[in-house]
């Protein structure tokens, strides 16, 4: 029994981890002071989230210690990690959805073989949790229903209920709004306050400047520095996390648009379940300009590109576009909006832009695959196929240039090359673009950026829907926000900051002092 | 990040050596069980497939039925479907053969009788596979029970026919009367002694050739044509067909139709190639067989051709095998067969895991 | 024209049975993500091993005690493709579906040499009708008595045992600990595991009260409804079963009702047979014996609508790489 009292509380020592042939942690070494709040900071892929679930029990480390409060542990379930008082807010809520408020919290720790008892004890001290930090939620609220900030919260009563002293919260604020951030903050600073040491896992260098008193920053696997938080700063921070001097603006000129390309009129939605996901959509896309739609995520910005391209019919409204207007009654599908000369890289690039069995050759066509570039009468023409790739490979600088190589085998930065490579060199008219670059690491960023304002300086019309502010700022001539399937609010990029824009995004402006704005 | 990539052998021919080496392990187990010697009753099966003229020309004919129901299953697998109906569609797919033939045999020659049976065995076989295939895109009922359900159906529907209205007057069992000689397929050793080659009499016949054709066409079409390409995204990924502007449920139906067709060639080998007239229960099996023959030929026309010759070469082999060790069923062969489909179709992650991180572990630095 | 309707409601419960247990032994498997076509499987193997036993050893009890080791071992194969080796839960029912198909006749040949068939059960080998307390007495009564007598009463144990079991299975999956893990894990296995519950130890259960419950449908079978085990005699009851449980909505009571829908029709069909239907004339033995599977493709088609599975069904749970 180690009786030495530690000032930390949790120490990682020389945690490595691999997945077959790709390292995902390497030797990393921490220490979390106790009731401090820990950021640990890092760009996609950087190991944060395999490092904070071998904390959490999901995984078990290859090799190295952790030391809970001092005391050499051994995590190897979730069930270990809670024991020793640790909890985990997951990025994508581990939530039974059609299950209520109070049954997702008792869920293993039910307290007995009957149900009526663990819930009735739950719920008084769920009570308790929620005056002592400020956690109000209906806990006979049925989860699906609530809306995505409340549904946080209750992972946070979760991993509280079950005791938690060190609680991670893995990308929290992906998908609230700049306020419900700030609410989030508050809460996080009160449960410091009480006692418990809480990390944060983000790559949004002003929440670590705001809320941490720490910071470790990772880099490909490895851990390669820790600050104080009140003795850094942004630029050094995302110099440590990239490696050299990164640009945060885009080099562009000003943009010259024409005539309007696309006109979008009173578009509505409604889903499967009858709930009207897009409201009354309106809006002009121009030749020669980059409309950028900001939002938290979830708020209509995929159903509007679904909606445009074609995925799914309208419900109402209409869409003029290249001397067609279609409708609910005279809809087209995906194929027949690429025949109109639209072009969409999807959101998803996994499950809907490329086949990740497919090899690159043949995920370079899809969408396309009717084409008579890519078809004799009855064969296709692979010949073509591939001269083609290869020729495209070489342009947009794709590694490894294997036509032949399955797209699953490729990089985050690569897929995405070929996708974009795809859609953009259609030459179509009009191009509708989602989260480019998510997944992608610094350098193809980059890359695909000066390739956008390239095309939009060649006279294309571009929507793009991004949920990283910066780099709807960064593109865009103009901004359109939406919240809950609307458009609230409209702003020239030149007008634009992250207050303004944050607030816009929730909804928080009222009709007098709303920016720019819809009629 | 690449990932070194496992040699295409690896998937292609060791794993599925593994697998099925697996499944006659344990039947040799049952074999054993049941008190018999696993070494002797395999000889016995070797013997009877390949051992004499006669055997391998039997199991050929096994096999021809195989690749049909084999292709079937698999352009349907390709297409993210479960085609469990092919023992109901290869059923109607015969009776649409033998419907051709007792309408046209005695007014027609046989070049114009052949391509009117395959016609009519593709139809109907498709028919068959028509209404489940249209549930299921456009109504979402769950493909796999509706096809068993038409199993069913087909069973006792072929009854109805061939004893109410196809049977011969005065006489007992439940046949068509015969067909003209019109309405024959050459066998094998026909074709075979005409161009001097002698062979033992079998019930190998011209249809063997026309399940190697289909062979080819089944991969020119997936692999080579568009309509291919459209199947292979709708059975990878629903997602990503919606976004290339790919119906799903179209293609679902198109792609059941063709799978249906490729059972009901079943019925060319059978009625037109050895029965020569409408019976029951021709099918004996051969539907369910070709899921364990899609699977372990891994869903390639290649695969699915040496599958289909060792299946065949188990029926053959098993019909020797009861007749020598009176105490082993012919019901062996569903064992070997649900084995098969165990080892190579659900603990398929079993040993290819453990394979293919053998060929994909870091090199020694 | 009652006793007709007493009769058939009377043949209705027995046909049921099977359909019932089944039912919910596909409930328990789905309820936890695993898709069971091999129900037909389990309850094909469980028959045989059932009247194997109970001709060996003379005695109904054990034939279904080994009916029960029968198809928990199928259940538990299961399991071992879907859960521990992530296999395809379709592909997995299909092969034990066909093992158990050639298995059961060759094994039966070999033990019993009467073609692949068991012999015949007799006297305490077989689970018989059990007279409930006053049924003679009350034969006469009008109305209650004939209800009592001949609907409620004289059916054999199983039967009784299979409709008790349904309000069971509804304590179960809504008022214990069990059960709300059970429903978490087909909905969403990512939240159990990081709640700190195995989901494979969840699922494996499901998978083994599936197999009991099979046990106890193919037991029916051969050592109560009929007098020993004959080739391929599940014919398509799992399949049936199956389509019930999607009716009913993965619900027992729902479920349960279903089920005794499929059991009226095919009582009311057998009744059918040889008789004369105004216009049509004599209906044919096939189509009588059609009706059940066109019923389920029927109701498959049109009536089910929107029902919704359990999310995560089918799904082999992967830990995902974060």
């Amino acid at each position: 029994m180690n009786n030495k009292t530690s000032p930390y509380a949790i120490e990682l020592r020389d945690i490595s981890k691999s997945f077959g042939a790709v390292q995902a942690n390497k030797d990393i070494c921490l220490q979390v002071p106790a009731g401090t709040i820990h950021g640990i900071i890092g760009e996609n892929g950087a190991g944060k989230s395999t490092l904070m679930s071998i904390i959490y029990g999901f995984y078990e480390a290859d090799t190295g210690d952790i030391e809970v409060g001092g005391e050499l542990v051994n995590i190897r379930t979730s069930e270990d990690a809670i024991r020793f008082g640790i909890g985990m807010v997951h990025q994508h809520f581990m939530l039974v959805e059609n299950f209520t408020v109070l049954e997702n919290v008792i869920l293993g720790a039910e307290g007995g073989a009957m149900l009526q008892g663990g819930l009735d004890a739950a719920r008084t001290e769920l009570k308790r949790l929620e005056q002592e930090y400020n956690l109000d939620v209906d806990v006979d609220a049925v989860v699906e229903e609530l809306p995505v900030g409340l549904q946080q919260r209750v992972e946070i009563l979760k991993a509280l209920y079950r005791g938690a002293k060190i609680l991670i919260l893995d990308e929290p604020t992906g998908v609230l709004t700049p306020q419900e951030a700030d609410h989030l903050f508050r809460i996080l600073k009160s449960l410091k306050e009480q006692g418990v040491t809480v990390m944060i896992i983000t790559h949004k260098l002003r929440e670590i400047m705001a809320l941490t008193d720490n910071v470790s920053v990772m880099r490909q696997g490895k851990m390669v520095a820790h600050r104080a938080t009140a003795q850094t700063n942004k630029e050094e921070l995302a110099e440590l996390m990239v490696g050299k001097k990164v640009r945060l603006v885009v080099d562009k000129d000003e943009a010259n648009p024409t005539n309007v390309a696309l006109s979008a009129k009173n578009l509505s939605w409604f889903d499967e379940q009858g709930v009207k996901r897009l409201k009354d959509v309106s809006f002009e896309l121009k030749a020669g300009e980059i409309v950028g739609i900001a939002g938290v995520s979830g708020n209509g910005q995929s159903e509007l590109l679904n909606a445009l391209s074609g995925i799914t019919p309208l419900s109402e409204g209409e869409i003029h576009f290249n001397n067609e207007v279609i409708t609910p009654k005279n809809s087209k599908n995906a194929s027949q909006m690429r025949d109109l000369k639209m072009a969409h890289v999807p959101e998803d690039r996994h499950k809907m832009g490329l086949v990740t069995g497919f090899e690159a050759y043949e995920a370079a066509i899809l969408g396309y695959h009717n084409s008579t570039a890519y078809n004799g009468k009855i064969l296709l023409d692979r010949k073509a196929m591939l001269a083609e790739c290869n020729e495209r490979m070489e342009k947009w600088d794709v590694r490894p240039a294997d036509p032949f190589l399955k797209t699953a085998n490729f990089s985050g930065g690569n897929q995405q090359k070929i996708v974009i490579a795809r859609e953009v060199e259609q030459n179509p008219d009009v191009l509708l673009i989602g989260q480019p670059t998510r997944g992608v690491d610094i350098g193809a960023i980059e890359n695909i950026h000066e390739e956008i304002i390239k095309l939009r300086d060649a006279g294309k019309a571009i929507l793009l829907v991004s949920v990283e502010l910066d780099e709807i700022m960064a593109l865009s001539d103009r901004i359109l926000v939406m919240f809950d399937g609307a458009v609230v609010g409209e702003i020239d990029a030149k007008d634009a900051d992250e207050r303004t824009l944050g607030l816009m995004m929730a909804n928080a402006l009222n009709d007098d002092e709303k920016v720019g704005g819809q009629a | 990040m690449s990932q070194p990539k496992v040699p295409v052998w690896v998937n292609l021919a060791l794993i599925p050596f593994i697998n099925i080496t697996l499944a006659f392990l344990v039947s040799a187990l049952v074999i054993l069980a049941i008190g018999e010697n696993p070494i002797e009753a395999a000889g016995y099966l070797v013997y009877g497939a390949f051992g004499y003229e006669e055997g391998i020309g039997y199991t050929l004919y096994y096999a021809t039925n195989l690749i049909f129901t084999g292709l079937a299953v698999s352009i349907a697998f390709k297409a993210g479907i479960f085609n469990i109906g092919g023992e109901g569609q290869a059923y109607i797919g015969g009776l649409g053969v033998g419907l051709v033939c007792l309408a046209v045999d005695q007014t027609m020659p046989f070049y114009i009788i052949l391509p009117l049976a395959i016609i009519g065995g593709a139809v109907f076989g498709a028919a068959w596979a028509y209404i489940p295939a249209y549930l299921s895109a456009r109504r979402g009922s769950h493909v796999v029970i509706t096809t068993i359900m038409f199993n069913f159906i087909a069973s006792s529907l072929m009854v109805y026919l061939l004893v109410n209205w196809l049977k011969q007057e005065g006489r007992m069992s439940p046949n068509s009367r015969t067909f003209e000689e019109s309405a024959w397929l050459p066998y094998m050793h026909e074709m075979l002694a005409a161009i001097g080659i002698n062979f033992e009499q079998s019930p190998l016949n011209a249809s063997f050739l026309w399940a190697l054709i289909c062979c080819v066409l089944i991969w020119g079409l997936v692999w080579h044509t568009r309509w291919g390409y459209q199947l292979r995204t709708v059975g990878t990924s629903a997602t990503a067909a919606v976004y290339a502007g790919i119906d799903n449920g179209k293609v679902t139906i198109w792609v059941m139709l063709i799978s249906g067709a490729l059972a009901g060639f079943v019925g060319l080998n059978e009625i037109m190639g050895v029965h020569h007239s409408l019976l029951l229960n021709f099918t004996a099996g051969f539907g369910f067989a070709g899921i364990a023959v899609s699977l372990m030929g891994r869903n390639h026309p290649v695969g699915i051709i040496l599958a289909a010759i060792l299946f065949g070469a188990l029926y053959q082999g098993g019909s020797e095998l009861a007749f020598e060790i009176p105490s082993i069923t012919p019901e062996i062969v569903v064992v070997i067969q649900g084995l098969v489909i165990l080892f190579s179709g659900a603990l398929e992650h079993m040993c290819k895991d453990r394979v293919e991180a053998f060929f994909t572990r870091p090199s020694a630095a | 024209m009652f006793e007709t309707l007493i009769l058939i409601l009377d043949a209705t419960l027995r046909v049921s049975t099977p359909l019932i247990l089944a039912a919910l032994a596909g409930l328990f498997a789905e309820r936890s993500g695993i898709v069971d076509i091999g129900l037909e499987g389990k309850i094909l193997g469980a028959a045989f091993a059932g009247a194997a036993a109970a001709a060996v050893f003379g005695s109904a009890w054990i034939g279904l005690l080994f009916a029960i080791v029968a198809s928990v071992a199928l259940a538990l194969l299961h399991g071992f493709a879907c859960i521990t080796h992530r296999g395809d839960h379709i592909v997995s029912g299909v092969a034990i579906n066909t093992i158990v198909a050639g298995l059961t006749v060759t094994l039966g040949l070999d033990w019993f040499s009467q073609g692949g068939q068991t012999p015949a059960l007799t006297g305490d080998a077989r689970f018989t009708s059990i007279t409930l307390p006053f049924a003679d007495a009350l034969t006469d009564v009008p109305v209650i008595g004939l209800l009592y007598s001949e609907l409620l009463s004289g059916h054999n144990i199983l039967v009784y045992l299979a409709f008790a079991i349904v309000p069971v299975s509804v304590w179960i999956i809504y008022k214990t600990r069990f059960g709300l893990r059970l429903r978490a894990v087909g909905e969403n296995p990512h939240a159990v595991d990081t709640a700190g519950i195995s989901v494979a130890s969840l699922r494996y259960r499901a998978m083994i009260i599936c197999g009991v419950l099979c046990g106890l449908a193919g037991a029916y079978l051969s050592i109560a409804h009929n007098a020993g085990f004959l080739k391929d005699m599940s014919a398509g009851k799992g399949y049936i079963a199956l389509a019930a449980l999607i009716f009913g909505k993965w619900r027992p009571v729902p479920v349960m009702f279903a089920c005794l829908l499929f059991g009226f029709l095919d009582a009311v069909a057998v009744r059918m047979q040889g008789v004369q239907v105004p216009g049509i004339g004599e209906v044919p033995v096939q189509a009588i014996e059609v009706l059940p599977y066109v019923l389920t493709v029927l109701l498959l088609a049109g009536f089910i609508g929107k029902a919704v599975a359990p999310k995560a069904v089918g799904r082999p749970y992967v830990k995902e790489r974060a």
